[in-house]
């Protein structure tokens, strides 16, 4: 069997590369001064606020290690929580505290863990090991999500997440991320989660890939992942949009969540999405990128721009 | 837009270079590859001293006469000294002089010498010389060993001979220890080799020579001892008595006074530095000479000194490997540590050689690894955990090469250079990516640098590329444009092949 894929076929199929991505999209349309606003995670945050876009509730942010001595208290109170570092990528560093067993802090990926070792987590993404180029970091902690029902069953540990990349302000696919035990609990495809396609037109769920497989059903959990239709599928177009309006990055990864009881919350921004959004949705990326690239204008309306790339989602199904 | 800039930038770039090239190869009639017939060392002396606006007289020994070796040029780099060159009986000296000076000074001698057969020898008779006088108890034991040593000999050669090896392999003899303990140093042994044979009225004197290596800087010149038969000088070496001037050594100076002299001056210093390289070469430095009024003669980097010269054959060779991985990374799609870091590696397999850089790099990273997962226990800060990585390292190096040492693989005792920040940031990395991103990320990345690490070694160590770009520095451009041209490539790379070859199973399936 051809192990490699001939570059004709990826070319037919509009299959953006890594280097096309780099070159044509985040060069050209992401200002690198932008760039901050979405690797720190607590300004887009404080961005998304001042827009009118939900997101988790902030907690506390730890900015010294002397900060540590209020950890206990901090976790005492909220017994869910989730510690994040500011400026982590891919999903890294992260840890979600579920449930208090005893003296010991339970993860989200069924580990125990002592005060002490959290300290040292903490401290540990204070020191920047998780941060690009190894530089000091801030941890925060925020309100852990609780998923939407719908979920259920196709979640194992940690919380799904939705990906849509956002090009000029309007949606251009979109991506369900659902956690397994391979991932840990992680939404992270690179760590084995399951990235499920996404129809944007109606947001109803299509086939799942785990690295190179394709799959239906979700391999912890027995049930089926396709056809799933996801609530709120409107608004969370138009978070996509208000966020990317917000930032003004030309071509933005969005993550958003399900709570079952807030809806639709902004997670984080991504100036540099990944490209395995086209293996979920067996699509490439740059048919509908070329034809957004063609608009003289593009309009101001969030709702709009959300009809705009449905029609383009419908077009290309036929 | 920018692509169009990029292409044309570049395209224009590697055009000027190799217009450069070719032009060089046409008027100066360089040649494009070099041919390993016939080998040449340049030599050069670097003398250097403090001066304090006072009269400065500084002499330098060198080469007169060179058994086995034939000068083929000589020059002297004298600033603002006055220079003459004055022949002695059996050396030559370098006698730069100039009334004031201020202020930190070089000077510099270089010599290209290459083989020959045509036999050259020293000619000067020596007077006999007066016994020196030594007191007690050494002159007893002198007595005893001169005594000795004649009654084993037959003519000065044998004598000679028979003294030495006396002195070296005679290890239990209590008189020989103690005229031993008389000199320290190679250069205080030949010293008392000189007077021994005083002793025995045999004119001796010393002879410096420098090794000639492929590419070496600070080179310590080697002492010998001549002695003369009454009809010609007959060479030894102090240590081991075998006769005649080893192979590749070139003979530097003959006599007892130090290799320079220096009046006015203050804290003297000489060092040696030799390049081997190829006849090709010294075509280049011949047409240079007498293209002197062409810019690219003096351009060329035969006209610097040899230590920097050294250190360009290598320089030169660091943007190949940059080119490299640029090629790896946006055109194959391999993953690595660290962007350069492949290269870095390269360079340091240049001490170990290939296979055995393979396995250092990886025994250390892998147990460097071990060490750090328990590191991880520990829950040290950030900062002290690198520097407690960094310090393993060492460790390490220094077990490995002990352990080498007792096995007698002297291979690795060579790995003063290798990267130990890179290998400790190498460790680190790969262990949070390791926890992060599972262990076959990790694996593959290790795997990656060292793919990277390992052809960017062979293609810096190629000769042909080396002597290329050493002749036609002008490349660099071409290199230059190349890495422009790949900014802006857009093309899949072949690891995305393979990343969405799934991407039609589906609709075929539909199909």
């Amino acid at each position: 069997m051809n192990k490699f894929i001939s570059r004709n076929i990826l070319n037919k199929l509009g299959v953006l590369g890594i280097n096309q991505r780099n070159t044509d999209y985040i060069m050209r349309y992401n200002n690198r001064s932008l760039y901050p606003l979405v690797d720190d995670k607590l300004k887009t945050k404080n961005l998304a606020v001042k827009a009118g876009v939900s997101v988790p509730e902030l907690y506390a942010v730890i900015e010294i290690n002397n900060q540590l001595k209020s950890l206990q208290i901090l976790l005492n109170k909220h017994h869910e929580v989730v510690i994040k570092p500011a400026h982590g990528s891919g999903g890294n560093g992260i840890l979600v505290i579920t449930n208090k067993i005893a003296k010991k802090y339970k993860t989200s990926g069924g580990e125990l863990l002592s005060l002490n070792a959290i300290k040292h987590y903490v401290s540990n993404i204070l020191s920047g090991m998780y941060s690009l180029g190894g530089l000091p970091d801030q941890a925060f902690l925020e309100y852990c999500v609780k998923f939407d029902p719908i979920f259920n069953d196709v979640s194992y540990k940690g919380v799904p997440d939705i990906r849509i990349i956002v090009f000029r302000g309007i949606p251009v696919a979109a991506m369900l991320r659902l956690p397994t035990s391979k991932s840990r609990g992680k939404a992270n495809l690179h760590q084995g989660a399951i990235g499920v396609g996404i129809e944007l037109n109606t947001g109803s769920t299509t086939y799942g890939v785990i690295g190179n497989t394709f799959i239906t059903i979700h391999p912890d959990t027995g049930c089926p992942i396709k056809d799933l239709i996801l609530p709120y599928w409107n608004e969370i177009l138009q978070i996509a949009v208000k966020c990317a309006n917000t930032v003004s990055l030309g071509y933005l990864g969005v993550d958003i969540v399900l709570d079952k009881h807030l809806g639709p919350l902004m997670l984080e921004l991504n100036a540099r999405p990944g490209l395995n959004i086209q293996l979920a949705n067996q699509c490439g990326l740059l048919t509908n990128l070329k034809e957004i690239e063609k608009m003289k204008t593009i309009p101001d309306e969030t709702e709009e721009r959300v009809s705009i790339a449905q029609t383009m989602a419908k077009q290309s199904i036929h | 837009m920018h692509k169009i800039a990029v292409s044309f930038w570049s395209i224009s770039i590697i055009i000027l270079g190799l217009v450069i090239v070719i032009y060089k190869s046409i008027t100066l009639s360089i040649p494009f590859t070099s041919s390993a017939e016939t080998e040449i060392w340049t030599i050069q002396a670097r003398l250097s001293f403090n001066t304090y606006g006072r009269n400065i007289k500084a002499t330098l020994y060198v080469p007169n006469i060179t058994p086995g070796y034939i000068k083929t040029s000589e020059n002297y780099i004298s600033g603002k000294f006055g220079l003459n060159a004055k022949h002695t009986e059996d050396n030559k000296t370098a006698n730069w002089t100039i009334r004031k000076a201020k202020g930190y000074q070089t000077l510099y001698y270089r010599t290209t010498i290459t083989k020959s057969d045509s036999e050259i020898d020293w000619t000067s008779i020596p007077d006999y010389p007066k016994a020196p006088v030594f007191h007690e108890p050494y002159s007893t034991s002198i007595n005893k060993l001169i005594e000795d040593v004649r009654s084993q000999s037959a003519d000065i050669a044998s004598f000679t001979f028979e003294l030495i090896d006396q002195l070296n392999t005679s290890d239990k003899d209590e008189n020989i220890a103690l005229i031993r303990g008389l000199a320290n140093t190679n250069d205080e042994f030949a010293s008392l080799i000189i007077k021994l044979l005083a002793v025995a009225h045999i004119p001796s004197r010393k002879l410096w020579v420098i090794g000639l290596s492929d590419a070496a800087n600070n080179v310590i010149p080697q002492v010998l001892i001549q002695v003369h038969n009454g009809d010609e000088w007959i060479t030894f070496h102090p240590r081991s008595g075998i006769t005649g001037i080893p192979n590749y050594y070139l003979a530097w100076k003959v006599g007892v006074a130090p290799l320079y002299k220096l009046k006015g001056g203050s804290n003297g210093e000489l060092r040696f530095s030799v390049k081997k390289s190829y006849i090709e070469l010294l075509d280049i430095a011949e047409h240079q000479m007498k293209q002197r009024d062409s810019i690219f003669g003096k351009l060329s980097l035969t006209s610097l000194p040899v230590q920097t010269q050294n250190t360009y054959s290598l320089i030169l060779m660091v943007p190949l490997g940059a080119l490299l991985v640029v090629f790896m990374r946006t055109f194959v799609g391999i993953q690595t540590f660290g962007t350069f870091m492949p290269i870095l590696i390269a360079i340091a397999f240049r001490e170990t050689q290939l296979l055995w850089g393979i396995v250092l790099f990886s025994v250390i990273v892998f147990i460097g690894l071990l060490i750090r997962f328990y590191l991880e226990r520990l829950r040290l800060l950030l900062i002290p955990r690198l520097a407690a990585i960094l310090v393993v390292v060492v460790i390490l190096m220094l077990i490995i090469s002990f352990v080498t040492n007792q096995l007698g693989f002297d291979r690795l005792l060579s790995i003063s250079l290798f990267p130990m920040v890179i290998l400790a940031m190498t460790i680190e990395r790969m262990s949070i990516t390791w926890e992060e991103n599972g262990a076959n990320v990790a694996l593959l990345q290790g795997l990656g640098s060292l793919v990277v690490a390992s052809f960017g070694y062979l293609l810096m160590t190629n000769q042909k590329l080396s002597y290329l770009l050493f002749a036609f520095p002008e490349l660099l451009l071409v290199i230059l444009g190349i890495c422009l041209w790949m900014g802006r490539y857009t093309g899949y790379r072949i690891s995305e092949l393979l990343r969405f070859r799934e991407i039609t199973t589906i609709d075929d399936r539909k199909a």
